[in-house]
């Protein structure tokens, strides 16, 4: 009789799987995981910095092009997501999600921005540009989690991803590994995002903080709170139950954009 | 250089009154907590009027008067409420020389500014906003658009109504109604805006003007029923109010301060440029929060660029902000010109070289002349601070990579400028620049069509243009 061989569920950052530098683990649902301490959250915040001026700079082609290669390897791990308890539905949903996303990399400028018919002879147009590095707690499930990374990143933000439930997230980070997302675009950390989140949210290179996973309202204004002292743009948590299978609308990209206006004069 | 004879702008066609209420429900009343103060001409010290300070109790009247108005305003077909804001902007129209000469008496600011940039912007806004009440589907925000309730505003002191238009303008045409507080210096035009919202029979409630200083802000911000709040002014304020705002799930958009780098490439026209530095600086006296406050000059061109730069402030004339010939008016306020020149001085302490054009300063008011430091380097505090005043701290770099790095090294991100001849080196500049606004051979440019807002600590939202709308918009 063969004894299967055991994955340990270790940390995604900057394209690398590092144990918590803590050595820290937990065990969730009988597999060992590592346990995030505020220093892996600040070696990911560096991590996704380091990426962000490439993947920004990435055309919106290539990082669709990306995108697009990651729906491919999550519908090639199907199996893998299924052990893990993602119901068959969710499975399809966060594949076309992500696949929807990975159309809106090339589309979201024109949509957002546009040329401004200003009075008088100038050229004046507006642009959305990635906000820069994104904090995220992710909620709970696959589709939850591509619901918050998808839109941070498409439109060339990288993600410090706070994981709700840590083996389909490490188990996408694996997507991510071998999907041509270069590394430190999404980082992943795994366990208590009570401990980590503070960090992030008063972290002076983290430029927004999407808290769409924080079950406790308490701890959401909380870290609001934090945020504040950067100014840093907020995704604050749903009031009630999210419906992520409905149309997300541009909202979760929007928001992780800033508008940049560029005004030249027009003469001969 | 020649004299100008004088050339003063009547003040008669404005009639201040002796003192002013609140405007609350359609209504001008006196504070119920009774405090008032004292709004001056900062070019004389003169005493124009004497203004309520709202306390808690008014700011609760007005935020309920505008509650009661939001139902009936919200509910009025876009078409009715952009008739509405059409009305306003024809009054403001027709009202701009007594409006122009108001802001310039409780402001400072050059008549010329406040005559050909504030008023007719001022109109421009309600204008373009009004054409968007009945076209919200069309927006982009999803289908069926919403307001989202009651706004508390609070705008400074530069631009007194100009400000006032960014932000009631939008938030009438989405279907909100206001309270809005402004500057404890600048509180008259806005209470003239509320004459403008009688004459055009505005429904009352839906416009609140609460008068007061900080407290009253912090109240208005603070308040359970208001369901928006926009700020213009400080990058510390702004911080604070989104601390109070944290977890109230009330929606805030920010415009904070700036300390814009206007870069200036070896193969710029001078000429050009010059005339963009100082209107980048010196514009308003530099209380602009998107001023070209660093000046960043390729080194090859420094001293020929300094040479004329220095020719030009020389030519500008400082005094009566209500002479049509006048440059630069008054610095708003004393604690203003206090900060101007504490900065400046540590400038000077940290061994910037600094420089003023001859220039005769009146003896009443609050003034300063146009000042401008070199040998600045990117640790100085006036490289780093916002001084908001009219002084220009010049750097110089040799790449435009340097430029680049130069530019984006402030928590800042409100604005930047660019110049060149070379089109392909403003599109690459203007990509690595993070900030919200970039202006290319030009400067301080504004419409209502085009977005306006910082990245970073310079907030967050745009005003102006479509997407304007948002911060107004659930």
């Amino acid at each position: 009789m063969r004894l299967a061989v055991r994955k340990t569920y270790k940390l995604y950052i900057g394209g690398k799987f590092p144990r918590s530098e803590s050595g820290r683990t937990y065990v969730a649902d009988g597999d060992n995981v590592a346990l995030a301490s505020r220093k892996d959250a600040r070696d990911a915040v560096v991590a996704a910095r380091a990426a962000q001026g490439g993947w920004a700079g990435a055309t919106a082609y290539n990082r669709g092009q990306v995108l697009y290669r990651v729906a491919e390897m999550v519908e090639a791990r199907r199996a893998e997501f299924t052990a893990l308890g993602v119901p068959g539905a969710e499975l399809d949903v966060a594949v076309d999600r992500w696949v929807w996303y990975a159309g809106w990399s090339d589309k979201i400028a024109q949509v957002a921005g546009g040329a401004n018919p200003v009075a008088g002879p100038f050229f004046n147009i507006s642009a959305p540009e990635p906000t820069g590095v994104v904090a995220v707690v992710a909620p709970a499930g696959l589709l939850g989690l591509v619901s918050v990374i998808a839109p941070a990143i498409v439109t060339g933000n990288t993600a410090v991803v706070l994981a709700a439930d840590p083996q389909i997230a490490i188990t996408l980070a694996e997507v991510f590994a071998t999907s041509d997302v270069p590394g430190g675009v999404v980082n992943i950390l795994t366990g208590r995002y009570a401990e980590t989140a503070p960090w992030l949210a008063a972290h002076a290179d983290v430029n927004a903080l999407d808290l769409t996973g924080v079950e406790h309202p308490d701890l959401a204004a909380e870290l609001e709170r934090a945020a504040a002292g950067t100014l840093k743009r907020v995704i604050r948590p749903a009031t009630g139950p999210v419906d992520f299978t409905a149309d997300p609308g541009l909202k979760p990209m929007t928001a992780l954009l800033e508008t940049k206006t560029v005004w030249h004069p027009k003469g001969y | 250089m020649f004299e100008y004879a004088p050339a003063p702008e009547s003040r008669s066609v404005v009639s201040i009154d002796s003192s002013y209420g609140l405007f609350i429900d359609g209504a001008f009343d006196p504070a119920k907590e009774g405090g008032t103060f004292k709004t001056v001409n900062p070019a004389s010290e003169e005493v124009l009027a004497e203004v309520a300070t709202a306390g808690p109790e008014d700011v609760d009247r007005a935020v309920a008067a505008a509650r009661r108005a939001f139902g009936p305003w919200s509910a009025l077909p876009g078409p009715e409420r952009a008739k509405y804001l059409f009305r306003i902007a024809r009054i403001i129209q027709e009202r701009s020389r007594e409006l122009a000469v108001l802001e310039s008496l409780d402001n400072g600011k050059p008549i010329k500014e406040s005559r050909d940039v504030d008023l007719p912007l001022v109109a421009a806004h309600f204008f373009y906003y009004a054409g968007w009440a009945d076209k919200l589907a069309y927006a982009g925000f999803g289908p069926d658009p919403r307001p989202i309730g009651v706004a508390g505003q609070v705008i400074p002191w530069n631009f007194p109504l100009l400000m006032l238009a960014w932000k009631i303008a939008p938030a009438l045409a989405t279907g909100n109604t206001v309270v809005l507080k402004p500057a404890e210096t600048t509180p008259l035009s806005a209470l003239f805006f509320a004459d403008v919202c009688r004459q055009a029979e505005l429904p009352p409630g839906v416009v609140n003007i609460v008068t007061g200083a900080g407290d009253t802000g912090a109240y208005l911000v603070a308040h359970p029923d208001v369901d928006k709040v926009a700020f213009t002014g400080s990058t510390d304020v702004g911080r604070e109010i989104a601390r109070t705002v944290a977890g109230t799930g009330k929606r805030l958009s920010l415009e904070l301060g700036g300390k814009a780098a206007n870069i200036v490439f070896d193969d710029a026209p001078i000429d050009q440029a010059v005339e963009g530095i100082v209107n980048g600086i010196f514009f308003n006296q530099g209380h602009v929060c998107c001023a070209g406050s660093r000046l960043l000059v390729q080194e090859s061109i420094f001293d020929q660029l300094m040479e004329s730069l220095k020719r030009r402030m020389a030519t500008l004339r400082v005094g009566d902000p209500l002479d049509k010939n006048t440059d630069i008016g008054a610095i708003n306020s004393a604690a203003q010109l206090a900060r101007i020149t504490e900065l400046s001085e540590i400038g000077g302490q940290e061994g910037a070289e600094r420089w003023s054009p001859p220039c005769e300063l009146p003896d009443r008011g609050f003034w300063f002349a146009p000042t401008i430091f070199t040998g600045v380097t990117q640790a100085h505090r006036i490289a780093r601070e916002e001084i908001f005043g009219p002084v220009l701290s010049v750097l110089t770099f040799r790449t435009p990579a340097e430029a680049v790095e130069k530019a984006n090294n402030t928590p800042y991100g409100l604005s930047a400028g660019i110049w060149t001849e070379k089109g392909s080196r403003i599109l690459a500049v203007a990509d690595k620049l993070r900030a919200g606004v970039v202006w290319a051979n030009t400067f301080n440019k504004f419409d209502p069509a085009s977005p306006f807002g910082g990245y970073k600590e310079s907030g967050y939202g745009r005003e102006g243009g479509r997407h304007g709308l948002e911060a107004y918009l659930a």
